[in-house]
């Protein structure tokens, strides 16, 4: 355990050498002190509980209510504002513990955390910080962001819902999709093109209030994993908002948006590794206790051998996770870090959730053993926030330019 | 009223499976998961509810032991007490620190403060003594109520209800006083990340056992630490005839 002399020096180097590993290898006190009290919260109050959550598609109100007491909404939002007052690699300690606990939990922090508060925190005007992110920091309401259509995932540049300004209104039209959090949210940030001659660069974003008329939601999906969390559509007819909701400069959406999932990708990152953490201490536990050949199966190679191989993946997707949060802390740029992260973090993921179900054998397979929840939810992470794909992209895009002559 | 002393210990964590040393000395501690004493955890928050209640003006948490325990102060801060003591304790006298050396340690502390009130847990989870609030009240010559699972202040005096063993009992004492936390007097808060971020700022001052006048001498000497017995497996029987044949058989009745 440091000491309060140590911790300093610790933080210091996090703010100017984020390349020292002594930083990367112990955090300071007031990080550990918050994920032990996240680690206590999922452990007592999440853990128990998440599997009712996932079979009934339950969305833990009372949860979120709950961690929203604890700042855990808003752990970034600076406490002026209602929030936590704490910096990205808090929120990605947060969201690790949480998600270990229950995976889907640890999606609604992350969306409100990041793509919803997130942006508004960084392109907001004063008033709009107020109005649009005080309520949303006490767990009483969570906020989701509307970016992917039917038509466009990957291909955000090509948003074909439309913003047309009518008076002292904006009018929206058009249809969102995959939107999480959807039937639980209050507010939305949403994308929509205001000059399609101008391509991504004609892309706006809005604030807009759930419910509110024009505005009305799709079927829930019915999806594989992170089942307490709701997906669904958002149609909008003819929605009317006022001018002043409106966020950031008009054209700047895409540049908010990609913005907005270079930081939620540590979010997602963080999730990925909590949802990883657990299938890995299902796995080793049951390693432990399980006997086949008259001994318990943790003396067997096979099982070591994966048991070393998901812990590796864990902790070396968690080392780029903390890396990417503390660049970002330090101002400085992350956006690859931060695509490494993710993508490192969610093939973990799903690696531990497969080899854990395989060290349980028949048990990993039904519902009595959480193995297979772990194995539905890290699905997702590859996939939401921006592909494994798009990640590669990322990567290979900042990497070249690098090394451009 | 204005002051009251919280006792936290950093026990090893309830969860963690116990090894015995070796050498039979001790407990293994190094490397092992620590944190605060569950029922320390309950006495805190009772007297950060008592603070929230206005009943009192500023909780002190108070910690034994060496530069390790001032984790299970800053959590108590945290928790939202007002400030810390770490009265340092070492080495050898770590090892030997029991019950009265405590009690002497916080009785000094509780006259130096000016405390209305000492609130402890009723005992810690790793050697289950009992003793260090009730030693405390009685090097006080204060009152005690031992075991409460519920406190309530009027004026000058303390009403406890006491689980004892054929149940509830209700005594009247007047301050200052010394209080044990029982497992239901209250659930403990999460310590909430603003209040985390508090904590950084509040004090804690360092003492030694000798600046209060207390001398650490232990007039117990552990002898040698065993595991328990191995559980052997039970035996099922299919009627009650069989249960009594049994119990008669090994001798039992």
């Amino acid at each position: 355990m440091l000491s309060l002399d140590s911790s300093r020096k610790t933080l210091g180097l996090c703010v100017s050498g984020c390349r020292s590993l002594s930083s990367l290898a112990e955090l300071p006190e007031m990080h550990q002190m918050m994920r032990q009290t996240c680690r206590d919260y999922a452990d007592r109050e999440l853990g128990p509980i998440a599997g009712k959550l996932d079979k009934e598609h339950l969305f833990p109100a009372q949860q979120v209510r709950e961690l929203g007491a604890m700042g855990v909404m808003a752990v970034e939002v600076p406490e002026a504002l209602g929030g936590a007052g704490m910096d990205y690699l808090a929120y990605s300690l947060a969201v690790e513990e949480i998600s270990r606990g229950c995976g889907s939990t640890g999606c609604v922090v992350s969306v409100n955390n990041s793509l919803y508060i997130g942006p508004i925190l960084k392109f907001g005007t004063q008033k709009q910080k107020e109005q649009w992110i005080t309520p949303f920091t006490t767990g009483e309401k969570v906020g989701c962001f509307a970016l992917s259509e039917p038509g466009n995932g990957s291909d955000a540049g090509a948003a074909s819902t439309l913003a047309r300004q009518e008076g002292e209104e904006w009018v929206l039209n058009g249809t969102k999709a995959w939107i999480t959090n959807s039937w639980d949210a209050s507010a939305t940030v949403i994308f929509a093109t205001t000059d399609k001659s101008l391509k991504h660069k004609g892309i706006s974003a809005f604030l807009v209030p759930m419910p509110h008329p024009g505005l009305s939601l799709g079927k829930k999906e019915d999806k594989l994993g992170i089942r307490a969390t709701s997906t669904a559509n958002l149609i909008l007819e003819d929605c009317r908002i006022p001018l002043g909701n409106m966020l950031g400069s008009r054209g700047s959406g895409f540049k908010i948006a990609m913005q907005t999932l270079d930081s939620g990708r540590i979010g997602i990152a963080s999730q990925a590794l909590g949802i990883a953490q657990a299938a890995l201490d299902c796995a080793a536990d049951y390693a432990h206790k399980r006997t086949a050949f008259g001994a318990p199966i943790g003396k067997l190679q096979a099982v070591q051998f994966k048991l070393a191989d998901m812990a590796v993946a864990v902790e070396s997707a968690r080392l780029l996770t903390w890396k990417a949060a503390m660049l970002k802390d330090a101002k400085k740029p992350f956006t690859k870090e931060a695509a490494m992260a993710k993508l490192a973090a969610s093939e973990a993921a799903t690696f531990c959730g497969h080899q854990s179900i395989q060290v349980l054998g028949g048990m990993g397979y039904v519902t009595d053993m959480p193995a297979e929840r772990h194995y539905r939810d890290a699905r997702i992470t590859e996939i939401y926030e921006g592909t494994s794909e798009i990640q590669r992209l990322v990567i290979a895009g900042q990497l070249l330019k690098e090394y451009a002559s | 009223m204005s002051r009251v002393l919280v006792g936290v210990k950093r026990v090893i964590d309830y969860a963690v499976k116990i090894r015995v040393k070796p050498d039979q000395s001790g407990v293994v501690t190094d490397g092992v998961k620590h944190s605060m004493n569950p029922f320390c955890e309950i006495a805190v928050e009772e007297a950060v509810k008592l603070k929230e209640k206005k009943f009192i003006k500023e909780v002190v948490a108070v910690s034994c032991g060496p530069s390790q325990v001032t984790e299970t102060i800053r959590t108590a801060l945290a928790m939202g007490c007002d400030r810390g003591i770490h009265v340092e304790v070492s080495g050898k006298d770590y090892e030997a620190m029991g019950p009265l050396q405590i009690s002497k340690i916080f009785a000094a502390l509780a006259k130096k403060e000016e405390a209305s009130l000492v609130i402890l847990g009723k005992q810690a989870i790793d050697d289950d003594c009992n003793q260090t609030g009730q030693m405390t009240a009685a090097l006080l010559d204060w009152p005690q109520g031992t075991f409460a699972s519920e406190v309530t202040i009027d004026g000058e005096t303390v009403k406890v209800v006491r689980e004892i063993d054929g149940g509830l009992e209700t005594i009247k004492i007047s301050m200052p006083a010394v209080l044990t936390a029982d497992l239901r007097l209250n659930t403990p808060r999460y310590a909430t990340l603003p209040n985390i971020m508090k904590a950084k700022k509040k004090k804690i001052a360092n003492m030694k056992p000798a600046d209060l006048g207390v001398d650490m001498v232990s007039r117990v000497e552990v002898l040698r630490v065993d595991e328990p017995p191995t559980r052997l497996a039970g035996v099922k029987v299919e009627t009650v005839d069989d249960l009594v044949a049994k119990l008669k058989a090994n001798g039992t009745i």
